[in-house]
């Protein structure tokens, strides 16, 4: 800032927070107030029609040790997540190696890739069962084609998880080209020249330049993946609705069905919604972390 | 030497493309069997599913239509995705400007609450929200989906990634030309930042076209629908009948499918410098 602006700073002190304070009081009224009244109401009863709140101390978190829908849905949450996010990254990866070689309409297939991504979950939910309804579904019909036996996507808890997870990816993988593609496209020609010249084959050349110079885009991707399935919920619950027994329920369903659903138990409902906050900041704490003490060390 | 290693590379690119066509193939799939479906003979679905179809109906269409508000659905979802994205690119904007280039107190540590509520989860504030907004009188109300909507910290920290690069001179060059506060924002640092409004307007539009938990929670009323949730609730009335759904969810993807094919440079502009800075 040169001595020259000084005179008109004082004006201006008036002028930053004027131009910020429509986004500070949204974000205030409507993000971090409900944040810390989510806090307060998770040691509540809330009743279901008059909305009284009456105070209950830790019962709420106290039933969830013993709620086995709830081990259950932190346990599909996990599952989800540890499967979701490196299958995305790496499928992602793979597209965007290939997308970034010489290929012809290359654009359109990148196209293709990224066209799921501007679909609703509720849509992309809604494709779901029409691929995969046990007794009319198109994945069905094709399998029967093929001579392939039927899978029971709909009645078996495993099969109804498997189709959650590969719809997902179906989404996900345009998301994660898209970061991996603008990290590849930041890697300098030469190094890969020079690491041809030096005799470098291509799978040296991948781990020892390529794979390095993406660790930004992976870090990046690792942290709004996981994040993403923490709270997946659209397309679970239009294509399941945590289905069949609890054998897909995650948390994001859970908690919405707890203070929405026919049980209409609030108090409960927020904590459930407090704890998928509470991992998604652990994670993130964790990941900062992980990520100040790697750029300390480098 | 340049002999077997032109075959090769010439091979290594057929091989590329097969696995290119394979992929996508598998990406194209399940989107050609909804639009298959959606005009395909309900009375002898799925028997008469086939790679190409062998006669076209609309009468998929039709019946959805005379039995359900459908086309209110439709005007109801771009009621809200327009004003919302109005609003929420304006406050991103005007804040992202306050973030950049204006010096005041308390800056840097709002900014900070503000990156932080980014990890703030909807179904975390779904309750207190709905009761805040309740308490309000926006519930019934398309207010209620609008008003929490513009609430958009992601565009903010993209609003001021874009203007930390605006030239600070330029604005004190306006300054010293007799310019005020609202002039040098929509004279000088508006012109520049056709490129962030044009991805603002088109993530914003996206993310407020296929919101869903959120207005599921607070729009109850069926003439209050938006294609999300009204899609939701026809799939309780249409359960088996996949050509009726898969009808309304082709008309639901359609405008979002056109947007991204007319401005796909800009979605993944806006997708990839979202993180990657």
């Amino acid at each position: 800032m040169s001595r020259a602006a000084r005179p008109s700073a004082v004006g201006r002190d008036r002028e930053g927070p004027a131009f910020a304070a429509p986004a500070l009081l949204l974000a205030g009224t409507f993000l971090v107030l409900p944040m810390l009244l989510a806090g307060v109401y998770s040691f509540t009863d809330i009743a279901p029609l008059s909305g009284a709140v009456s105070w209950v101390g830790l019962q709420h978190y106290a039933t969830m040790l013993a709620d086995p829908v709830f081990a259950r849905a932190v346990l599909n949450t996990a599952l989800f997540t540890a499967v979701t996010v490196p299958g995305s990254m790496a499928l992602g990866l793979a597209l965007a190696l290939l997308m970034n070689s010489v290929l012809p309409a290359r654009a359109l297939f990148r196209t293709v890739v990224y066209l799921p991504l501007v679909i609703s979950g509720v849509a992309v939910g809604l494709i779901g069962t029409l691929l995969f309804n046990e007794t009319t579904g198109v994945l069905q019909t094709l399998a029967a084609a093929l001579g392939l036996p039927p899978v029971s996507w709909q009645s078996s808890g495993p099969a109804a998880f498997a189709s959650v997870v590969l719809i997902t990816l179906w989404v996900r993988v345009g998301f994660t080209m898209i970061i991996y593609l603008a990290g590849l496209q930041a890697v300098p020609v030469e190094l890969h020249e020079a690491g041809q010249v030096e005799g470098a084959g291509r799978w040296q050349r991948f781990r020892w330049i390529t794979w390095p110079l993406l660790g930004p885009a992976t870090f990046f991707l690792l942290v709004m993946s996981v994040i993403y399935s923490f709270q997946v919920f659209d397309t679970v619950f239009v294509l399941t609705g945590g289905g069949p027994g609890s054998a897909t329920e995650v948390l994001g369903t859970y908690a919405y069905d707890t203070a929405f659903g026919p049980a209409r138990d609030q108090g409960y409902g927020a904590a459930l919604g407090l704890v998928v906050f509470v991992f998604t900041l652990v994670f993130t704490l964790l990941q900062w972390r992980a990520s100040r003490t790697r750029d300390e060390a480098a | 030497m340049s002999g077997p290693r032109r075959r090769r590379d010439r091979l290594g690119r057929a091989l590329r493309t097969v696995v290119a066509v394979v992929v996508a193939v598998v990406m194209v799939f399940p989107l050609w069997v909804m639009v298959v479906t959606a005009f395909a003979d309900r009375g002898t679905f799925p028997r008469s599913l086939k790679v190409w179809p062998e006669s076209v109906t609309l009468d998929n269409f039709r019946r959805v239509f005379a039995a359900w508000p459908v086309g209110t659905w439709f005007v109801n979802s771009l009621t809200v995705t327009l004003i919302t994205t109005v609003l929420g690119v304006t406050v991103s904007v005007v804040g992202g400007y306050a973030f950049a280039k204006l010096r005041w107190r308390g800056r840097t540590p709002l900014f900070w609450l503000l990156l932080a509520t980014l990890m703030i989860p909807t179904q975390a504030i779904l309750v207190p929200q709905f009761r805040l907004v309740n308490g309000l009188g926006l519930v019934g109300t398309f207010w209620a989906v609008i008003v929490p909507g513009a609430a958009a910290t992601f565009g903010i920290f993209l609003a001021r990634q874009f203007m930390l690069a605006v030239p600070s001179e330029l604005l004190e060059a306006a300054r010293l030309d007799g310019a005020g506060p609202g002039r040098v924002f929509v004279s000088v640092v508006l012109p520049l930042c056709r490129p962030l409004l044009a991805v603002l307007v088109l993530l914003s539009l996206m993310y407020q076209w296929n919101d869903f938990l959120w207005p599921l929670v607070v729009l109850r009323d069926p003439a209050l629908y938006t294609l999300p949730i009204g899609l939701q609730f026809l799939q309780g009335q249409y359960s088996t009948d996949h050509p009726a759904l898969m009808a309304m969810t082709l008309l639901s993807v359609t405008p979002l499918v056109l947007l991204f094919l007319l401005f796909q440079r800009w979605f993944v502009q806006g997708l990839a410098t979202t993180g990657l800075r």
